[in-house]
């Protein structure tokens, strides 16, 4: 892999991880979006961030197996559109449907489980955003950003929840996100259980030490 | 004379800048990935679109100028596009966008409502038949989904007491039982267990014989697409719009409080009555306000959804929190 190829798969990940938002927005500008826009808005934006967040766990599996290293670039790419769709997802809740009432948004969160559910997911992720630069992994260190970013388990966890508690009957499709997060979580517990204890390892090996991010 | 139209050699673009291939080659996966990311985007989250043409419906008055308070919403109507684009109809598809197209080709022909149990005149009524019993009527009924949606919505029927005066039920009967038809082959969401099938409705007697309780065969003026419950259906305009049931084949007089098929799904979250009622919350979202399709910003809910004054007399007495 060439730099100059890996400049452009940078650009092939920021681009199509912009499409599902210029998507509803060109919709929203030519009034495509159905009968109940500001639903649809709320919808689309949440099924794109659970997408980007399920994305974003895959990259380290499928690095580790494949060997492809590099592909580790889109990780934080893919995690931060997570992000920002959780985000939109929430303001669109807040601002259109909500109405910018805080006290109806705070009420209704209280109320209402998945949506407290929900909320926890997006809050989890906003340390996430915070800590994406690479001068904050420098910061805070290689063992404490990786640790804090795990968080990104509970974001997925709570977005495929928040998912199944609002379907009124037909789950099929949030149990389709949560198997798939399932299996993404459970290679990392297979991982974590199949790891050389160290009392076994024969000292003094050459093992490679770990990459940042399991 | 010198040839000014003629280039230089040497001012001519080599070749391998020119037709840069590995750029050629990186543009066209770009676009390729985006348009394969924007077919997934939309499949995931598709629009309503397509649906039935449906024939104007013969011999249709409007609203009678001396009907009972209640039978004309004054608000603005629905879009024709809106009501048939956006549907909770199971037996066709979950997805409320996918359901016009699911339905599109819902075959209606050689139809027969069975209305029969506590009656003296049980009949299998042919669908020109049960039309004939009363000429269709305009009625524009706000309807409120249990989901926190609303609509305005120009109904054609008659009232389901006109049918019911036809079969003449007995005095033992004191609820009416209704069953949409059952036919995985001509409703492929019946294919999947989602709910219960047939679907299955029920209304107390003194609701089902209520002036405002309306048998619908059209809607603006036209007979009733696939995708809204054609040929036949109910609407009870102060109730959630799940009560309406859809496609119905029959309808049976009975003695005890019939199952209705959302109740039985989840009994803590969907009543036997279902009334429209701003102050008891669905457990999953509050029903203080609605969205009213067309509309930007909730509009507060009414109680029975507008029409306290028609139908409240009929709840007298009765703990309305308990029996939601």
């Amino acid at each position: 892999m060439t730099a100059q190829d890996l400049r452009f798969a940078k650009v092939l990940v920021l681009v199509n991880a912009a499409v599902p938002g210029a998507l509803l927005a060109w919709d929203a500008w030519h009034h495509n979006l159905g009968a109940n826009p500001v639903n649809f808005a709320i919808l689309t934006t949440g099924m794109s961030a659970l997408v980007f967040l399920l994305l974003t766990l895959l990259v380290t599996p499928l690095r580790k197996i494949s060997g492809w290293n590099w592909i580790i670039f889109s990780r934080r790419t893919l995690g931060l559109y997570a992000f920002f769709y959780a985000l939109a997802h929430f303001l669109i809740f807040f601002g259109l449907d909500r109405s910018f009432s805080i006290s109806s948004t705070v009420s209704e969160m209280f109320k209402r489980k998945y949506l407290f559910v929900g909320a926890l997911g997006l809050l989890v992720m906003v340390p996430l955003a915070a800590t994406s630069t690479n001068a904050m992994i420098k910061r805070l260190g290689g063992k404490r950003w990786r640790a804090l970013h795990r968080l990104a388990y509970v974001a997925a966890i709570a977005g495929v929840i928040h998912y199944y508690m609002q379907v009124k009957a037909d789950v099929r499709r949030p149990l389709v996100f949560a198997a798939i997060l399932a299996v993404l979580l459970g290679y990392r517990l297979m991982v974590y259980w199949q790891r050389p204890k160290p009392a076994l390892v024969t000292p003094p090996t050459n093992s490679p030490k770990p990459e940042p991010g399991a | 004379m010198k040839d000014s139209n003629k280039i230089p050699e040497r001012e001519i673009t080599p070749a391998s800048v020119y037709f840069n291939r590995r750029t050629f080659i990186q543009a066209g996966i770009l676009a390729a990935s985006a348009l394969a990311t924007g077919l997934v985007y939309r499949e995931l989250n598709p629009v309503g679109s397509g649906g039935a043409k449906t024939r104007p419906l013969a011999g249709l008055s409007p609203t009678t100028t001396n009907a009972p308070a209640g039978l004309e919403a004054m608000d603005p109507e629905t879009s024709l596009q809106n009501i048939t684009h956006y549907n909770n109809f199971y037996e066709f598809s979950t997805d409320k966008e996918e359901v016009a197209a699911a339905a599109a080709n819902f075959d209606t022909t050689g139809w027969q409502v069975s209305v029969e149990g506590l009656v003296r005149k049980p009949k299998v009524f042919g669908l020109e038949d049960l039309l004939k019993i009363s000429p269709p009527e305009e009625r524009i009924y706000r309807m409120r989904c249990v989901e926190g949606w609303s609509m305005v919505i120009p109904w054609a029927g008659y009232s389901l007491s006109k049918l019911l005066a036809v079969v003449e039920p007995t005095s033992d009967a004191k609820y009416v039982a209704f069953e949409t038809l059952l036919d995985p082959k001509r409703m492929p969401g019946q294919r999947g267990d989602v709910l219960n099938w047939p679907y299955v409705e029920g209304l107390r007697m003194d609701e089902a014989m209520h002036p405002l309780t309306l048998l619908v065969s059209g809607l603006y003026g036209s007979e009733l697409p696939p995708q809204d419950g054609a040929p036949i259906r109910l609407v009870i305009p102060w109730k959630y719009g799940f009560k309406g049931i859809k496609s119905i084949v029959k309808i049976k007089l009975v003695a005890q409080q019939p199952r209705t098929s959302w109740s039985e799904y989840a009994p803590n979250e969907y009543g036997f009555y279902a009334n429209v009622n701003p102050h008891v919350d669905h457990p999953r979202w509050s029903q203080a306000t609605e969205q009213r399709i067309g509309e930007s910003g909730r509009r507060p809910t009414l109680m029975f959804n507008g029409y306290e004054d028609q139908v409240a007399s009929l709840y007298t007495g009765m703990d309305l929190r308990a029996n939601f």
